[in-house]
């Protein structure tokens, strides 16, 4: 096939380069979103450990 | 720590994909017989050359978890398909944008680099289900790694069986004779190709950190919650290895 003119051409390349920042960006949304399980799951292990450390301080009842 | 040294790394990916980028665009020059549409060739054949690269380094550290039993090599392994799967889907999707421009037609059959990749492509993506369907995390690792290790070994035999098989139509890139490429075209090459391999290291350091925080929380807050003894179940079934 003979080469395609430029206006042809440049929408096949700009979609070719777009699905890899399309890919990339799909790839940073997810990492996003496991971030924000960590985060939660920061979250539950500080208040676990605040709970813990408030029985800790409470006097024993005897 | 798997997160020591990624800020660095990070900017130098970046660095690395502009820079590659910027070459493709304002200093390679415009194939004689392709004209622009060649430009694709700066990212297809770097994505294909990476995701392999990634294959068969899942196979190695299925070799190494099968060695030592480190669970950290069964998680390096699966991260590493995992993400070669990912650049496997871009290698396959600008291949056939790039076909459809110069060919004319978005796949060929009869081209024996398109279809041994796309066998490759196949083949890992039965990794994922593997994994999925084993539920006891001693067998998952054990049987994906030796999957890995196969398959791993399937690609450069592959390479070869491709590199054997005489075709017209898919040009070749590297070769024995140094390829036709002249030096501008080359160096713009090389920089795609090492800013690739970055981004997969990035990708990489970046997914293992996040596995690794994840796992490391999860033990806390058993810990913290009163359950001392070892755990060894998955929380829910996943493909994902535990540590």
């Amino acid at each position: 096939m003979p080469a395609l003119p430029l206006d042809e051409a440049g929408k096949y390349v700009a979609a070719a380069y777009l699905v890899f920042l399309a890919l990339i960006l799909i790839y940073v949304a997810i990492m996003a979103g496991r971030l924000s399980r960590i985060e939660k799951d920061l979250q539950e292990v500080t208040e676990l450990l605040e709970r813990r450390t408030e029985d800790e301080r409470e006097p024993v009842a005897s | 720590m798997f997160g020591r040294g990624l800020k660095t790394l990070s900017l130098i990916t970046v660095a690395l994909i502009v820079g590659a980028f910027a070459l493709v665009f304002f200093y390679a020059p415009n194939e004689a017989d392709q004209g622009f549409i060649q430009k694709i060739f700066y990212l297809h054949v770097p994505l294909a050359i990476v995701a392999l690269c990634g294959f068969v380094a899942g196979g190695i550290y299925g070799i190494l978890y099968l060695r030592s039993g480190d669970r950290m090599h069964d998680l390096r392994s699966y991260v590493a398909i995992h993400l070669s799967l990912i650049l496997g889907v871009g290698a396959l999707v600008t291949g056939s944008i790039w076909a459809k421009a110069s060919w004319g037609v978005w796949w060929t059959w009869d081209e024996p680099t398109l279809v041994s990749f796309l066998i490759v492509f196949l083949l890992y993506a039965c990794y994922q289900p593997l994994r999925f369907s084993i539920e006891d995390p001693e067998r998952q690792a054990r049987y994906a790694a030796v999957f890995a290790i196969v398959a791993g070994a399937f690609v450069p035999l592959n390479f070869m069986a491709v590199r054997m098989a005489q075709s017209l139509v898919h040009p070749r890139v590297l070769s024995t004779t140094g390829g036709s490429m002249p030096g501008s075209m080359r160096l713009t090459f090389l920089v795609s190709l090492i800013g690739m391999a970055l981004l997969f290291v990035t990708l990489w350091k970046y997914e293992l950190a996040s596995k690794s925080a994840t796992f490391k929380l999860r033990a806390l807050k058993r810990k913290l919650a009163g359950e001392d003894e070892i755990w060894t179940g998955n929380p829910r079934r996943s493909a994902a290895p535990t540590l």
